[in-house]
């Protein structure tokens, strides 16, 4: 052989690896080389390990800040893993070649990605195509046969128009500098040429590359002092002509001189397909994962296997599919495939198949099955002899300076949350709750305290937790970030609208200010969404308790406080509908809801609410067809607000006790005006007009009527406390009309005579001192309401 | 058969009448395979229907603004001889689709059955000459054709339309047609067998779905093509200003000066709450029952404009758009109420530019 093989292969494309792993098979080089950090090289044995199952990622980190890293996920359908997986299985050294990871975080750059230059597209768009990964598939991944010399080549004539457009793209910069200087008005810095171009997307000044590829090339250089020319060199496509291409070993130097340098730690992670999937951040960009490992696994008849695994699926979710209809969607991909002029059916046309014929034309399973299967839910595992992951050091480290130790005996811990010590613990704790790290839990205060500024956790280290934090890893680097991702992750899987509101008050417990973003947003769809006030009316207290906690911790509460105010908003709209046609039971958990709202739309600070809170309450107490308990509710809080006068109340009492109103109902309105623990009973004592309502509606109630109504009215009334009990009865065997008689004549309360007896009032001093608190006062109920 | 009078021409001719010209073209440009029967090769159905310049310059106007796939997943359903079923809420050419279809194909969109509650089976398969049948007996001769029987015979596409109109039971003779490609004549003890290239196009509507729902099985027989509403707010508005100048027209209607803004807010509107989720895409909201189709936004503007011209002033205001708009959005009184009242306090109170329409709204709606 006369120079080093090389392979210049799409990053994650299954028909590069199946071209790569042939090649390897047919060449058997000395060593293969493969485009990575060289850092990996210590770790790459672990590949070969029984525990490793990719898709996992090669993850670098500046050792003293995790949060600065870089990933290089591998799936199994990868070139490079495939490569690395032969030269394992056959113990042929393998060499990672790209520029140090040490380098690249120091100089801050982006970790390499392939298709920051997006060669392909060119490629694609030069032959006709759309869509760079459909032309990919057909050339490539479609073709059985050798691509790699071919694409060098287009690869070779792409880089030189690059470089011509770049050179133009330089002749144009200094045209207009040349402008620029004759507009002396126009600001220099604004001068194209230094950017991005927008036409093509290409990164204009593109030293980066340069600089890797310096580096490659020395260390096939290397590699072949080292092992002969016999050596595979497996690397992304576009790279290939430049390691074609003879520089001088002191011009290669000369591009390396003076890199920035960090120290750096690797190791292993797992990954997963919807990681892979991910365009932004440390997603690899493949839209199709799981199609591409497919592609990977399957010996034949890709099309045919994978409609049939779509049918599977299918059918588990309980859809009718025969196998008539996978045979029709097979015909009607391939049919599409010729039309469309393509060799094989690809993603597309097995996805409009099935859209047709499977799914009948609708969107929502297609949804499930781009989720399932074009993405899949693979996970990745890592043996254990992998090195710590980083997110396991930045735990240690905070560890250490919150002086919080590990320890595997069970240890109560108060927590002062004035304190900075103390706040930054209960925000580890509660962070590393979010990652399923479960520490410390909360626990009831010893001391009995229950004020906002008081936690208090048990803690205890167990040994699996280890286990825990190291698969929390592919969430992040740090704890903060890790937790951050996780909320956000579960905001958006959460299903029911609590589980949002809820994990938005621990984002608030935990310190993650950059999650309650994407939970608020959550939030507002599925409130949005949400059809039943029930849901919201409950979501709506805890979110309010949020806001006000936000408040006590010093957080920016501003979106939060925006939601609250729009689910208000949802609520007041909706609820009044949802009061109408209740049984009796709704009827009851409608009133705990709006008792709920109330309480929540109290402590909120937009003072429009509230009121547009007291017009729905009003609406609702009078509003015909709203369940009675309901109204009667309404009614109570509007007059406890001082909203109604009492002529109003005694009309709306007498309106929904009038002989017109069945007895059910009337009742039901009782208890919800004064039942419950609300001090309905004192009500009553002190408002005789109302209890005269009460007791002449009772007066009226025919025998029949009577016997139903008895339990409702037995079970308002039950509530109260004996005294209360005694006073009403008192009253009412005394006769409304005698007592309003005796009050207008001496304007002395019933029941006091008309001076002052000594002896019968210091008997209740000793009370009286022991309520003001200032005898041995601790414990005495305030069961007095207003 | 269609009755021309020489000289005369049709309110409105057929599709493959009307592009005869385009049809010729593509036809003699046309080199690719073609399955039997079929006047062109499927790519050159899709240029039809999707537009295109010919290699000789002749251009090709687009019968079908939408996404391409579409018309590519049904062309090569007719292709690999599957029934294909076109669904889509009213208003987004469905059989405008099925007849430049079947033009295409067969070149002839008139083998059509038009669904409705009352379709008989002879429609679908064949009736009788009872004069013939009375005087002659049960023969060949006292038959009378359905379209789809002709379509069998001589290898076309047939077409039905508002296939969900008509009756289940009528509905199921389709499933033999569809699946053994034949059609027995009991009475004769014969059957007619449909030779190759004979495809049947359906219609639905697939939001009122309740009228007679297909039955799975023959639901199996047929691959199923959506298509949606426009994609854009700059398209729907283009197409309903450009429908509702025509209507006006028509009804002599002045010409609005300053119309395009209501419309917007109408299109704009109606989309919201047809996707559920505002057009900035922060804010979801509830979707009502009703269908709120473009035809229905044509509909609401010109019911304004209307009002505007013999109720206002001339212009097209708020006020005059909002009843109609709550007329279209609240169908179920309950239900769609809340959906309105929500999405009046969510979006439009917040919304620049949009106060007096909010007050527009509430007015009508209080």
């Amino acid at each position: 052989m006369s120079g080093p093989l090389l392979l210049g292969v799409r990053h994650h494309g299954p028909g590069s690896a199946r071209a790569v792993r042939r090649a390897l098979e047919a060449a058997g080089p000395a060593a293969v080389l493969v485009e990575g950090p060289p850092e990996a090289d210590a770790l790459v044995e672990l590949a070969a390990d029984d525990d490793m199952r990719p898709p996992v990622a090669l993850l670098a980190h500046v050792v003293d800040e995790p949060g600065k890293s870089a990933f290089w996920p591998f799936a199994e359908f990868s070139p490079e893993w495939v490569a690395i997986d032969w030269a394992l299985r056959h113990g042929v050294p393998v060499r990672f070649i790209d520029l140090p990871a040490a380098h690249t975080l120091a100089m801050r750059a982006r970790p390499p990605r392939p298709g920051r230059t997006d060669p392909i597209g060119a490629l694609a768009e030069v032959a006709g195509y759309d869509d760079p990964e459909r032309w990919w598939e057909d050339v490539v991944e479609h073709r059985e046969g050798e691509a790699f010399t071919a694409l060098g080549e287009a690869m070779a004539a792409l880089r030189e128009a690059h470089e011509a457009h770049e050179a133009h793209q330089a002749h144009e910069t200094q045209e207009a500098h040349k402008a620029c200087e004759t507009h002396k008005a126009c600001e220099i810095q604004e001068c194209p040429g230094d950017s991005v171009d927008p036409d093509t997307g290409w990164n204009a000044v593109d030293d980066h590359d340069l600089v890797r590829e310096a580096y490659m090339r020395l260390q096939v250089r290397a590699a072949r002092r080292e092992f002969g020319d016999d050596v595979a060199v497996v690397c992304g496509a576009w790279h290939v002509p430049a390691l074609r291409r003879r520089t001088t070993v002191a011009a290669d130097r000369a591009l390396l001189k003076g890199l920035p340098k960090a120290k750096v730690d690797m190791t292993w992670v797992p990954w997963t397909h919807r990681r892979l999937a991910r365009a932004g951040g440390y997603g690899a960009g493949i839209e199709s994962p799981g199609w591409y490992r497919h592609l990977f696994e399957v010996p034949d008849r890709p099309v045919e296997r994978w409609l049939t695994k779509v049918a599977g699926l299918l059918r588990e979710e309980g859809r009718i599919v025969s196998s008539a209809h996978v045979i029709e969607a097979v015909r009607l991909a391939d049919t599409l495939a010729a039309l469309r002029g393509r060799p094989l059916a690809g993603l597309g046309e097995t996805t409009d198949a099935v859209r047709a014929v499977l799914c009948e034309g609708s969107d929502v399973p297609l949804a499930l099955i781009h989720d399932r299967l074009v993405v899949g839910d693979v996970l990745g595992e890592v043996p254990e002899a992998a090195p710590a992951v980083p997110l396991q050091r930045d735990l240690s480290r905070t560890q250490r300076s919150l002086r919080l130790k590990p320890a595997a005996l069970e240890k109560e811990l108060d927590l002062d949350l004035r304190g900075d010590t103390d706040a930054a613990r209960s925000r580890l704790l509660h962070r590393l709750r979010l990652l399923g790290v479960h520490w410390g839990e909360p626990a009831d205060s010893a001391r009995g305290s229950t004020g906002t500024f008081r936690e208090t956790w048990r803690l205890r280290w167990e040994p699996e937790l280890s286990v825990r934090v190291a698969e929390a890893g592919v969430w992040g680097t740090t704890v903060l970030g890790a937790a951050t991702a996780r909320a956000e992750s579960d905001a958006v899987a959460a299903e029911a609208l609590t589980d949002v509101t809820a994990l938005a008050e621990r984002c608030l417990l935990a310190g993650l200010p950059d999650a309650l973003p994407t939970v608020m947003r959550v939030l507002a769809d599925r409130a949005a969404l949400d059809a039943d006030v029930g849901h919201l009316a409950q979501a709506l207290p805890a979110l309010v308790r949020s806001l006000r906690y936000g408040d006590v911790r010093g957080t920016d509460t501003g979106a939060l406080a925006e939601v609250a105010a729009g689910l208000a908003e949802r609520v007041f709209v909706g609820l009044p509908p949802a009061c109408a046609g209740l049984d009796a039971d709704a009827a009851t958990q409608m009133r705990g809801h709006v008792d709920a709202v109330h309480a929540a739309v109290a402590l909120l600070e937009e003072t429009g609410l509230r009121e547009r809170w007291r017009t729905v309450l009003r609406s609702l107490a009078v509003r015909e067809g709203t369940a009675g308990e309901v109204r009667g509710r309404c009614a109570r809080l509007l007059l406890d607000e001082g909203e109604l006068a009492d002529d109003e109340t005694a009309r709306l009492m007498g309106l929904a006790l009038s002989p017109g109103t069945p007895p059910a109902e009337a009742a039901a309105w009782i208890e919800g005006f004064v039942g419950g623990g609300s001090g309905g009973g004192l009500l009553l004592v002190h408002d005789e007009r109302l209890l005269a309502l009460v007791d002449g509606w009772l007066m009226e109630v025919s025998p029949d009527a009577f016997t139903d109504v008895l339990p409702l009215l037995r079970r308002t009334f039950s509530a109260y406390d004996a005294g209360v009990r005694r006073t009403l009865g008192e009253l009412v065997r005394r006769g409304p009309a005698a007592s309003g008689a005796a009050t207008a004549l001496t304007g002395i309360p019933h029941g006091f005579a008309e001076e002052l007896n000594p002896a019968r009032a210091d008997a209740v001093v000793p009370v009286v001192r022991m309520l003001l608190g200032a005898g041995a006062g601790a414990g005495a109920g305030a069961g007095v309401a207003a | 058969m269609t009755v021309s009078i020489e000289d005369q021409a049709a309110l409105r001719p057929h599709a493959e009448n009307a592009f005869a010209d385009e049809l010729a073209a593509l036809a003699a440009q046309d080199d690719r395979p073609r399955p039997a029967r079929w006047r062109l090769s499927p790519w050159a159905v899709a240029t039809y229907l999707l537009g295109g310049t010919l290699p000789d310059g002749t251009v090709i106007s687009p019968k079908y603004v939408g996404p391409r796939r579409i018309v590519e997943v049904a062309v090569t359903t007719l292709a690999t001889d599957r029934a294909l079923l076109l669904l889509g809420v009213p208003g987004t050419a469905k059989t405008w689709v099925s007849e430049h279809l079947a033009a295409a194909v067969s070149g002839d969109s008139t083998l059509l059955v038009q669904g409705t509650a009352g379709t008989p089976e002879e429609a679908i398969r064949y009736g009788w000459n009872y004069a013939q049948l009375l005087a002659h007996g049960p023969s060949r001769n006292a038959l009378v054709p359905s379209p789809i029987m002709r379509a069998m015979a001589e290898g076309m596409t047939a077409r039905v339309e508002e296939l969900t109109r008509i009756p289940a039971d009528v509905q199921d003779t389709l499933i033999t047609i569809l699946s053994e490609k034949t059609l027995p004549i009991a009475e004769l003890g014969e059957e007619v067998q449909a030779v190759r290239g004979f495809n049947l196009i359906a219609t639905a509507n697939d939001r009122d779905r309740g009228v007679n729902d297909l039955s799975s099985a023959l639901r199996r027989r047929f691959n199923t093509v959506v298509l949606p509403l426009p994609e854009s707010v700059e398209a729907e508005v283009d197409i309903v200003s450009r429908r509702v100048e025509q209507v006006g027209r028509s009804l002599e209607l002045p010409a609005v000066p300053d119309g395009v803004d209501e419309i917007r807010r109408v299109v704009t509107v109606f989309r919201e709450l047809r996707d559920g989720v505002t057009t900035d895409g922060r804010t979801k909201v509830k979707s009502p029952s009703g269908t709120l189709s473009t035809a229905e936004a044509i509909s609401v503007v010109t019911n304004g404009l209307a009002l505007s011209t013999h109720f206002g002033d001339g212009m097209l205001r708020p006020s005059d758009v909002a009843a109609g708009i709550l007329g279209a959005v609240v169908r179920d009184p309950a239900a769609d109420r809340v959906v309105w009242q929500e999405y009046l306090e969510a979006v439009v109170r917040e919304r620049d530019g949009w106060k007096d329409f909010y007050r527009a709204c509430r007015e009508v709606s209080a």
